[in-house]
């Protein structure tokens, strides 16, 4: 089964999406910030990363970038899902090397749709 | 709280399907009756409306000659998306790559093109072909409703329609945003002709077609009417052209007119058949 691990400061959300990727066959675990998420890569990679932006202790992009400079020998998917829906926004998560971006609110076609994109569903 | 469903009643629904299906060949049998229901109520809204009766009346009073229209428009089943069956599109490139390469600009008609997601999937694919010397085909999309074709002229998408089978890098290059909105740049607008027709009853765009898609739009309609409409497109493509059904759409036991391609998986080829042995007996 694949594993994707969910980083987002909302409870809330990590609900939704936790549901429709149980849905979509992936094994789900969970991060409130881009520490937490960093720590559990260095632990075990997942094959996709849903990511916030805004988070506190370490937002998505910091994370992102944290997690291409590090040393983790698998490169794990990262579609970015937040709020911040400009342009100016996306362009720099993708120079900044996500793979897709989902803008919330999403639903579970999108997420599917998305993941499909990247190669996961 | 969520309202409880409309009471349909039999006439109300004798009434919608057979204007539907006169119109636009569809049949009506097949959607199940909330769908009427939800596909309605926006208009019972807009018409001041409390029941599908009540617009039955409206209907058949004639005052208003909007109103059927309005009506089929909101029964027709528009789903789409970006890229959709992705793979499809690579397979088009390749079915027009002959044309391209005896020099000619490859005409491709994009029937039942619904909001224009499937057309401009196409125009963004050929688009970043010109760059390595690929040609822009001519794109035709048709629908029979006036909503989709206008829809499809405006390039305009929701947030969740842009999000569906678009890769952000695409959108990124092909779209603009304008509020909640993502918008096509007018050279991807540019390059599609949009039109209102109807595959049952009005004349194919003119010109030969060297490939048509119609796809997710023949699943509804009679075997009569699919056969018609298959007849139509033999004369739009040309003689070793290329007709495209939906994921399983075939023309298997319907026509004589088209063969499955030996290459290209779920394409179909225009073959010359006599008059007489067109139709399956
Ligand atoms: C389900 S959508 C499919 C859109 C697109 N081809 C795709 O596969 O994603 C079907 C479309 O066919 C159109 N349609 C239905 N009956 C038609 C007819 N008789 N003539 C032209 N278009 C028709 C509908 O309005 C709708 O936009």
């Amino acid at each position: 089964m694949k594993t994707c691990l969910v980083v987002d400061d909302s409870k809330v959300i990590r609900k939704v999406a936790r549901h429709i990727l149980e849905t979509l066959d992936f094994t789900v675990t969970e991060a409130c910030d881009g520490r937490e998420a960093l720590e559990a890569c260095l632990v075990s990679a997942p094959d996709v990363i849903l990511l916030d932006w805004n988070m506190p202790v370490m937002s998505g992009m910091d994370f992102l970038r944290a997690l291409r400079e590090s040393a983790i020998p698998s490169r794990p998917k990262v579609v970015f899902c937040t709020t911040e829906n400009g342009m100016a926004y996306i362009r720099a998560a993708i120079e900044a090397g996500a793979d897709e971006y989902v803008m919330k609110p999403f639903d579970r076609d999108t997420l599917e749709s998305k993941l499909q994109i990247v190669g996961m569903a | 709280m969520s309202a409880a469903p409309l009471p349909v009643s039999q006439v109300a629904l004798n009434v919608f399907s057979a204007l539907l299906e006169a119109r636009t060949g569809q049949r009506i049998a097949s959607y199940r009756s909330w769908r009427i229901d939800t596909a309605l109520k926006p208009l019972l809204r807009t018409h001041g409306l409390d029941t599908l009766d009540q617009l039955v009346t409206l209907l058949l009073d004639g005052n208003d000659p909007r109103i059927g229209d309005q009506i089929v428009d909101a029964l027709l089943n528009q789903e789409t998306s970006f890229f959709r069956d992705a793979p499809i599109f690579d397979l088009v490139v390749e079915a027009v790559a002959g044309v391209e390469a005896a020099g000619r600009r490859p005409r491709i008609w994009c029937a039942g093109c619904s909001t224009g997601q499937e057309p401009l999937s196409l125009a963004i694919l050929f688009a970043e072909r010109v760059d390595t010397g690929g040609t822009m085909p001519e794109i035709v999309a048709t629908d029979v409703s006036d909503a989709a074709v206008a829809r499809t002229r405006a390039g305009r998408f929701n947030q969740f329609e842009i999000q569906r089978g678009l890769p952000i890098r695409r959108m990124m290059r092909w779209f603009d945003a304008d509020g909640d909105d993502w918008v096509a740049k007018p050279e991807l607008t540019r390059s599609v002709a949009v039109r209102r027709q109807n595959l049952v009853s009005d004349r194919p765009p003119a010109g030969a077609f060297d490939l048509v898609l119609c796809r997710n739009v023949l699943l509804y309609l009679s075997t009569e009417a699919k056969a018609e409409v298959f007849e139509r497109f033999a004369t739009a493509i040309r003689p070793g052209g290329t007709l495209v059904l939906g994921a399983g759409e075939t023309v298997i036991g319907q026509t004589r007119l088209f063969e499955p391609s030996r290459t290209l998986r779920g394409f179909y080829d225009r073959v010359a058949v006599p008059a007489v042995q067109r139709r399956v007996a």
